[in-house]
């Protein structure tokens, strides 16, 4: 569970997030909104990339806004970027490695076990050796999944990660969400413009608007609100 | 550890065999002693080399300061080889021991900075590096401190390893040292700080979500570089022996540095020997050897400029290619 109380994130003259209090039940979770909602910018915080000026995150009974960014990787906060940063000049396995070494622990044997495992969760054992530059943007895509799910993660940020997949892909891709919880026991927050996508892998989902929260619930009652189609989907039929 | 270091891809086994055999044994016979004393200026110069090429192609820290932690190490492997016994291999890490120590503390004010300000930075720090070791400068066999004699007839040259007196003893010396700090590069290339160094270079981001601690490994990076360039300088006073001036560690000597450095390519070591081979082989071919005048010393470093630029400007597109540049 994720218990997140009176949020503020200011940028300037800008609030991005305005006294956001919400709680994330666990499972696979949806955030929604416009563009400029204010989604990346949770994630931002929750990864302590940008600090907020007032509010609480508090997971499993600690309050996460306590440690430095790069700690509560380590803690287990992961998450996946809009653009894709991948590591070009490493292999796959390198890759998830990385994120593995430094984020979780175990031998080196159990390492190699827990990285294969997830390469091949993912779909990527047959690319394990190759270096990075050489895949594609679908690849890439999937790699930051697998570093955003090996080992033991507590929370699992995905930040679009649908961008740019085709359909087919997609559907792979939500095959792969929606097990992040069972297979790991993490906390995922899905956020993406593809509402097909969030109703596949989401049973609760929240809807962030100018920095607001709009409604929270069950997807399917959530998709359906009032205040939802106006903020949201009424801005994506404009 | 020898498992991933000559299992990665930096480590290209054939290639680095024949390039030693052909060193060690082909070069002595082959050259004259004015070339293998080059030789010798090019395999240490090489060190320092690949200790910007991989703070700056591995990790992405522009440094013009890689001149000081090589100033550094040379003064206090020299000062140390005419006040002690300390064995000649001991003395190198113990030089570089300390360029590493100050090369930690400037990359310390360094880390709040990135790009271009991370030059300047670095470039100013050299500076006072410069001022530093003008005022000392190096010690030539007198008492005090700082080891300097008043008389012509007191000043010694600096010793050099009992094993390694002679010219060509001193260069296959330098070669293996050369290899060493080579192979001390990639290994911690092929593990993990080499991984979270690739990461940090990436995407700061990105390293910090993987748990990586950026602050430390940029760190560790400077502390290597500043190592590896410590160890060449210490190799240096023992090349040069008399009259060891701050030439080779002055600001004109930084920015020259990374020129070469840019133009012998920083995605692999490979192109810090290339470097060395611009810097201690071409340049005092085409200045002395061939032409001989001041007008085409001015020309050859004009060339080199010309190189850098076009460098520059390949660095910049494949940066713009790869989204890091808008």
């Amino acid at each position: 569970m994720i218990e997140i109380t009176d949020l503020s994130v200011q940028f300037g003259g800008v609030r991005s997030l305005d006294e956001v209090t919400l709680t994330f039940p666990g499972g696979n979770c949806g955030l929604i909104g416009p563009n400029g909602a204010g989604k990346t910018t949770l994630f931002n915080v929750m990864s302590g990339f940008v600090t907020p000026v007032a509010g609480r995150i508090v997971i499993d009974d600690v309050d996460l806004l306590d440690m430095t960014d790069y700690r509560r990787a380590r803690w287990g906060v992961r998450r996946t970027f809009q653009t894709v940063q991948t590591i070009e000049s490493l292999t796959v396995y390198e890759n998830v490695r990385t994120v593995h070494e430094h984020a979780a622990e175990g031998s080196r044997s159990e390492r190699q076990d827990s990285v294969d495992d997830v390469l091949a969760f993912v779909g990527l054992s047959e690319v394990r050796d190759k270096v990075v530059r050489t895949l594609s943007q679908r690849d890439r895509r999937f790699i930051e999944v697998a570093r955003a799910i090996v080992g033991t993660p507590r929370v699992v940020l995905l930040d679009e990660p649908a961008a740019g997949l085709p359909e087919e892909e997609t559907d792979h891709l939500a095959q792969i969400i929606r097990s992040v919880p069972e297979r790991t026991g993490a906390t995922v927050i899905l956020v993406d413009h593809d509402m097909s996508l969030v109703q596949a892998c989401c049973d609760w989902t929240a809807v962030l608007d100018f920095g607001r929260l709009v409604a929270a619930g069950p997807t399917a009652e959530v998709l359906h609100d009032e205040r939802v189609l106006a903020a949201y989907v009424g801005d994506e039929e404009a | 550890m020898v498992r991933g270091v000559l299992g990665h891809r930096a480590f290209q086994p054939t290639m680095v065999g024949g390039l030693m055999v052909f060193a060690l044994f082909a070069m002595p016979s082959i050259f004259d002693a004015t070339w293998i004393f080059n030789f010798t200026q090019m395999a240490l110069y090489s060190m320092v080399a690949a200790s910007v090429g991989m703070l700056y192609g591995r990790v992405g820290l522009v440094s013009l300061g890689q001149v000081a932690p090589y100033g550094i190490g040379a003064w206090v492997t020299i000062r140390l080889a005419f006040a002690t016994d300390i064995p000649y291999p001991l003395l190198l890490v113990i030089g570089g021991g300390v360029a590493a120590v100050i090369g930690v503390l400037i990359g310390l004010p360094a880390l709040r900075v990135s790009g271009l300000y991370l030059a300047l930075v670095t470039l100013m720090l050299a500076v006072g590096v410069e001022v530093i070791l003008f005022r000392l400068k190096f010690a030539n066999g007198g008492p005090g401190f700082n080891g300097l004699a008043l008389t012509m007839s007191d000043r010694a040259p600096v010793p050099r390893p009992t094993f390694a007196e002679g010219d060509i003893a001193y260069f296959r010396f330098v070669v293996i040292v050369a290899f060493i700090i080579f192979m001390l590069a990639v290994a911690f290339l092929a593990a993990k700080p080499g991984r979270a160094w690739a990461s940090v270079h990436q995407s700061e981001p990105s390293a910090l979500a993987s748990g990586i601690s950026v602050t430390r490994y940029k760190l560790m990076a400077f502390g290597l570089a500043a190592f590896m360039a410590g160890v060449a300088g210490g190799l240096y006073g023992a090349h040069v022996q008399w009259s060891i001036g701050v030439d080779q560690f002055n600001r004109q000597a930084a920015l020259f540095l990374i020129a070469v450095v840019l133009m012998g390519g920083i995605g692999s070591l490979w192109g810090a020997l290339l470097a060395a081979f611009f810097a201690t082989i071409m340049l005092p071919f085409l200045t002395q050897n061939v032409i001989g005048h001041q007008f085409w010393n001015d020309f050859a470093l004009t060339i080199f400029g010309i190189g850098l630029m076009i460098n520059l400007i390949q660095t910049t597109k494949a940066m713009e290619k790869k989204g890091l540049l808008e």
